[in-house]
């Protein structure tokens, strides 16, 4: 398995499971499908990017930098588009979609194998 | 005319050096005594480079030939073999400088270069072994550490080496999983005090009394060191539950550490709406 599957993986699982913690929101459960796909889907775009920049850069503090700003940076996208619906939680997507992204991060700098030909070291 | 104590003792001593006449060699002085004989140091005269010769006491027991054998990075390669003016054997090898292994660690006192010397010494027995040669007599005096950090494995066995007692497997005929033992020894030696558990298994499976018990070679000891420098069970150690369980929070350390900020972000955003 490379570090791009790996990180899709990583990242469909804990955007799942993200997701499913919009449970403990009554507010949100009707909605709690849509989030899970969604979570899910942001999840998978970050693994991606997450996967791709492990393959080039071994680096454990590099990959959760890059994941964690990856995954604040998508947060933020689901973020506005909530928010451009009149209900505006920035918090409430940005800081668990920061967290998550680092460990997508950090899962790709230790799963799956590398490209060998272009790999760095920082 | 008397002689002092002193001029006799001179005299002993001189009586005593090689006559390296007939040889392309100059001795400059004694380094130490092997098992089988006496070691000099020597200047090459015709490619200007300092050796170590060996003159060997007993009857000659192929050790040179032995050694010759073997090209590894930590074995002392053999230059030359020949015999002297009195018939006394001898063989010329690659002079190193540095400290015996027992010297050396008194200065170095980390687990992690204790542990490469280790791996270098058996990475050479295993090498040996390979080649169906057994050192016989595994020892920190045979070992030297250069001034880079190499390691050479001295002194390699023949077969009337009966082996240093504290490194020496009980067993009377010796074979491979003797010079494990001795590894074994060897690493027991270098352990600092109180040491880790998995590497006091380690070291106590190898020294086993009973052959069979111990690893069945070189690399399979090696192996199980590897296991503990990457923070994992090894094989000579059944591990308690709670040094399992602090084994995988060290691994994992950073993990645990993000799921936890994960975690606590949740309950914060949780209980932060309810204001």
């Amino acid at each position: 398995m490379n570090k791009i599957v790996a990180g899709l993986l990583f990242g469909l699982t804990l955007g799942a499971l993200d997701g499913a913690t919009a449970w403990f929101y009554p507010e949100a459960r009707p909605m709690l499908t849509s989030i899970m796909i969604g979570s899910s889907i942001k999840g998978m775009i970050v693994g991606l990017f997450s996967g791709w920049f492990a393959r080039k850069v071994q680096s454990t503090r590099w990959g959760i930098v890059v994941g964690s700003a990856l995954g604040l940076l998508f947060a933020f996208f689901v973020a506005a588009m909530d928010a451009s619906k009149g209900q505006p939680h920035y918090l409430e997507i940005m800081l668990p979609g920061f967290v998550v992204g680092a460990i997508i991060g950090f899962l790709t700098q230790r799963v799956g194998s590398r490209d060998l030909a272009s790999q760095r070291t920082l | 005319m008397e002689l002092s104590d002193s001029v006799l003792d001179h005299l002993r001593r001189v009586a005593a050096l090689p006559d390296l006449s007939g040889t392309r060699y100059e001795l400059e002085g004694e380094i130490g005594r092997g098992g089988m004989g006496i070691v000099y140091a020597a200047r090459d005269r015709v490619l200007d480079r300092h050796v170590a010769l060996k003159v060997l006491d007993l009857t000659p027991a192929g050790e040179a030939q032995l050694i010759a054998a073997l090209e590894h990075p930590a074995i002392v390669p053999v230059y030359e073999a020949g015999t002297l003016l009195d018939g006394r054997e001898f063989y010329a090898m690659k002079l190193i400088r540095g400290a015996r292994l027992d010297q050396y660690v008194a200065r170095q006192s980390t687990l992690a270069e204790r542990l490469r010397l280790i791996w270098r010494v058996g990475e050479a027995l295993a090498y040996a072994h390979s080649h169906g040669i057994i050192h016989r007599d595994l020892k920190p005096q045979n070992v030297m550490v250069g001034e880079f950090g190499e390691i050479y494995v001295m002194d390699w066995g023949v077969k009337a080496i009966a082996g240093t007692p504290a490194f020496r497997a009980p067993e009377i005929v010796l074979d491979q999983r003797s010079d494990i033992y001795a590894l074994g020894a060897l690493l027991r030696f270098l352990l600092p005090e109180p040491n880790p558990p998995a590497l006091g298994a380690i070291a106590a499976k190898a020294m086993n009394a009973d052959p069979a018990a111990r690893y069945p070679e070189v690399p399979a000891l090696l192996a199980d060191i590897e296991r503990f420098e990457q923070g994992m069970a090894v094989e000579a150690w059944p591990e308690p539950l709670w040094h399992r369980l602090r084994r995988f929070a060290s691994r994992n350390a950073v993990l645990l550490w993000l799921l936890a900020a994960y975690t606590f972000a949740k309950f914060l955003i949780f209980f932060l709406r309810k204001f």
